[in-house]
């Protein structure tokens, strides 16, 4: 039974992270992929360590999992930070979609 | 009193690491803390940003309704990229307020946008975030500040 739950997480992860390559490649501009880069930094890397925490249990292994987990879950959103900012200061114009919002930025 | 509980957070990180509880190592371990504590304490870091002991009571919460907003938003950008049931992307960039009243509640807010897919946050100042979305249905739950009001803040609970 735990075996099909992570086996099923870990499918999933995988396929997300198969997704998110796709959509790099599919999106048209910088500031878009990132967005897709995004979905392989999150919920794909989320449920792969979920995964691998039903095989190994109640251990200290589990629990360093959940460290590699707490450490994705504080910096994969500062380095996405960072790539964003630096591309804007670098002077990238991002591809606007229709009715863009405020306009004010 | 916020030196002695990182001091025993510091302390069950360490023997939980390496795994091997025989005297001589606990003991080297409780060594290393305590020469760590002691350069922490020097250097004045262990303070309300670093150690953020006043926001534990918030964070399950938080912490819960950020996961399911990593799953919905994922959803959503999954959607696009495969072009199952979607109007097609159109990338917005949006100014929003900063309620918080701290560098590290908007700090929090800025990386809680950017943990979501399909919103990155680009420029943080002291009363504005810069986001990019994906789509004016990201950009507009954005606007809303429904999130904002999510975020674990100090001057909140006072």
């Amino acid at each position: 039974m735990i075996d099909v739950l992570s086996w099923v997480l870990l499918g999933v992860g995988g396929l997300l992270g198969v997704i998110g390559g796709i959509g790099i490649h599919r999106f048209p501009d910088f500031y878009t992929r990132l967005h897709a880069a995004g979905t392989t930094d999150t919920l794909c890397a989320i449920l792969i360590l979920l995964g691998l925490g039903f095989q190994a249990g109640l251990s200290l292994d589990a629990f360093k999992l959940f460290l590699i987990f707490v450490f994705l879950f504080f910096t994969s959103p500062t380095a996405s930070h960072a790539l964003a900012n630096a591309a804007m200061h670098g002077g990238l114009k991002p591809q606007l979609g229709r009715e863009n919002g405020s306009g004010k930025a | 009193m916020k030196v002695i509980s990182f001091g025993v957070l510091l302390f069950a990180l360490w023997a939980l690491l390496s795994g091997y509880f025989s005297p001589l190592l606990l003991s080297l371990g409780a060594i290393s803390v305590a020469l760590t504590l002691y350069l922490a304490n020097r250097m004045n870091v262990i303070d309300h940003e670093s150690y953020p002991l006043h926001l534990y009571s918030k964070f399950p919460l938080f912490f819960a309704y950020i996961m399911r907003e990593i799953v919905i938003a994922n959803i959503d950008v999954v959607k696009e990229i495969l072009k199952i049931g979607s109007k097609g992307i159109s990338p917005q960039v949006i100014k929003l307020p900063l309620p918080q009243q701290t560098d590290l509640g908007r700090a929090i807010y800025a990386n809680s946008i950017t943990l979501t897919p399909g919103t990155v946050t680009v420029e943080l100042d002291k009363n504005f975030v810069t986001v990019h979305a994906l789509t004016k249905e990201g950009a507009d739950e954005l606007l809303s500040g429904e999130m904002s009001v999510m975020i674990p803040d100090q001057l909140a609970d006072k």
